[in-house]
């Protein structure tokens, strides 16, 4: 074997657009964030004149900075319930529809219909659902607490957090719930119909059947929710765009504020690029650690059935 | 035995209507009061408008509106997404099939750096992407913040790994002998490449523009940095976001917005719901 014909100038070719695309777009800025954010970096300072190393100073104002602590805490909490709140929607749902429903493709399409609109435009429909559409239903049905401006979902930053559970559910159950169908038509039809012979009842038969046999499709549903509520932000801009404002840490700060948002507005609103940019790494890191971890453990339950 | 059965089917059928009406209801606000003058949607947001012609002067009225630069938006999101969509289908399967054809270290290695970057969030890379980009326009001349060029080469560089990667997966199962008797044949390696395999990548293309096509086409994070606001390029989500902040919301107007943004993606997906199911889904299971 020549050396020269292993990688033939097709291989170079071929591969030449691609390796300039992701060198240029996700390499260069990745390694340029990792050093910024050890710098006094700022958006109108021009990169290279006056940078100056500045060590762990952005990671340590970020410790010292409530709202990030703060966002970090309700990130947590939105993900876990937007977690629990998907994957139980979407496996009732998925449950639903491959039983043998008369309308069962048309149902399928229905709830899969909001993961194709942009969470953007979906949190400004339920801003209008919450703050317009509710309230007159409140009139309509002689109910004036549903009325009261005081009592809007998204006037108090605890029940607007749950207003972006909900909006989040409903925008990615239908989603979810596609890769739970596919597991449920996997499982032999055999089995079902013994269990229907001995008289198994349903309860049973989901928990030593249904939810057994899919448990693969578990590992993709969870990481897919996980990684995709720590990364929300479109549904956050419209929804909530961060507010009501809340007193934490003996500071006025962001109520709704999840982590992206946090990092969008500390490099941008608050002109502090590299304050942003360490927290990006952190949000990176914790994102890594998280999904190494999840993965592992699923892996570990599946060989051990 | 089979009565009680159906019964049950028929009350399950129940529910799964009651929800899916549940699920469509936001859609269903939407439709109803694109149809109202400001004054009919502060009065009642949950009747039907009193003229559904109303709904088509909204719609006239957001098309011109300066304000909204409605129609030139739609334009630039049709050039975005048309350009980036054949460009993230033509480089990725070129290159992810000479990255399985030639079995060498250095190719599996980078092939692993690439599906290894999948994990990379936007947000590590988004700032310094920015000032990145104006360095390069001070040395090359070429424009790239606030251009075509510039969000074409990002969609490039983000989704280029998975659509390499879906391609990939697939052209590992081609067995080798269809090109072999291509190249005997005379056909030098490109020609093999785009007559032959091209050709049967044909599921795959389908999966890939699906994916990226639908983010895309509703991304707003990536155009908002890139393009910046009150650009003369924009895409709809930055259009209808501006509107939103810009005024005390005009919500008639807001939702006709909406509307027309939801549109092109309802009839696309009517016409080819299954394949666009099967690739979005496709896409992240793997």
């Amino acid at each position: 074997m020549k050396r020269k014909a292993k990688h033939g100038a097709i291989f170079w070719i071929f591969l030449a657009p691609v390796l300039v695309a992701f060198i240029l777009v996700i390499v260069v800025p990745f390694f340029l964030g990792a050093y910024y954010s050890f710098t006094n970096w700022s958006a109108t300072a021009r990169a290279g004149e006056t940078l100056k190393l500045i060590g762990l100073a952005n990671y340590a104002g970020i410790l010292k900075a409530p709202s990030f602590l703060y966002s970090f805490l309700i990130t947590v909490v939105y993900t876990v319930l937007n977690m629990i709140a998907i994957n139980v929607v979407s496996f009732g749902l998925a449950l639903l529809v491959t039983r043998a429903l008369r309308g069962r493709n048309v149902y399928r399409a229905g709830f899969f219909v909001p993961n194709l609109i942009g969470g953007l435009i979906l949190g400004y429909i339920w801003q209008f659902i919450f703050n317009n559409a509710i309230p007159s239903l409140g009139t309509a049905l002689g109910i004036p607490a549903w009325a009261n401006p005081a009592n809007l979902l998204l006037a108090k930053s605890n029940t607007a957090l749950l207003a972006m559970v909900l909006v989040g559910t409903w925008q990615y159950a239908g989603y979810i719930m596609v890769i739970y169908v596919a597991a449920i038509e996997t499982i032999p039809h055999e089995l079902i119909e013994a269990s229907l012979i001995d008289g198994v009842s349903a309860w049973r038969r989901l928990r030593s059947i249904t939810i057994p046999l899919t448990r693969q499709a578990f590992t993709v549903t969870l990481f897919l929710t996980l990684v995709n509520s720590f990364k929300q932000f479109d549904v956050n801009v419209s929804l909530t765009a961060g507010g009501p404002s809340v007193m934490f840490a003996g500071r006025p700060i962001y109520g709704t504020e999840l982590l992206a948002m946090n990092i969008y507005n500390q490099g941008l609103r608050s002109n502090d690029m590299a304050g942003g940019q360490a927290r990006a790494v952190v949000f990176f890191v914790v994102l890594v650690i998280v999904s190494v971890i999840q993965v592992a453990i699923n892996k570990r339950r599946e060989i051990e059935l | 035995m089979k009565a009680r059965y159906s019964a049950r089917l028929i009350s399950l059928e129940a529910l799964a209507a009651a929800l899916f009406m549940v699920f469509l209801f936001p859609f269903f606000i939407v439709i109803i009061n694109s149809g109202k003058t400001p004054f009919e949607i502060t009065q009642n947001p949950l009747t039907f408008p009193a003229d559904w012609a109303q709904t088509l002067r909204n719609m006239a009225t957001i098309w011109t509106s300066p304000n909204v630069k409605y129609s030139s938006s739609f334009l630039s999101s049709v050039i975005i997404t048309v350009a980036s969509l054949l460009l993230l289908d033509v480089l990725p399967s070129q290159a992810a099939w000479v990255l399985v054809r030639t079995k060498t270290r250095l190719s599996s290695g980078i092939f692993f750096i690439f599906v290894a970057s999948m994990v990379i969030p936007f947000q590590i890379v988004m700032f310094p992407l920015l000032s990145w980009f104006r360095q390069l326009t001070v040395l090359t001349g070429i424009r790239l913040l606030r251009t075509y060029t510039g969000i074409i080469l990002a969609y490039i560089g983000f989704g280029m790994s998975q659509s390499i990667f879906l391609f990939h997966g697939f052209i590992k199962s081609i067995p080798r002998e269809i090109e072999e008797a291509a190249t005997i044949d005379g056909c030098r390696p490109a020609q093999t490449f785009y007559q032959v395999i091209f050709p049967i990548l044909r599921p795959i293309h389908a999966t890939v523009v699906v994916l990226n096509g639908i983010w895309i086409w509703n991304d707003y994070l990536l155009p908002l940095l890139v393009l910046g606001k009150g650009n003369k390029v924009m895409t709809i989500p930055l259009a209808v976001s501006n509107f939103a902040g810009a005024y005390v919301k005009q919500w008639d107007l807001m939702l006709t917005a909406i509307l027309m943004a939801m549109i092109p993606i309802v009839v696309l997906f009517l016409v080819a719901q299954k394949s666009i199911i099967k690739g979005m889904v496709a896409g992240s299971i793997k």
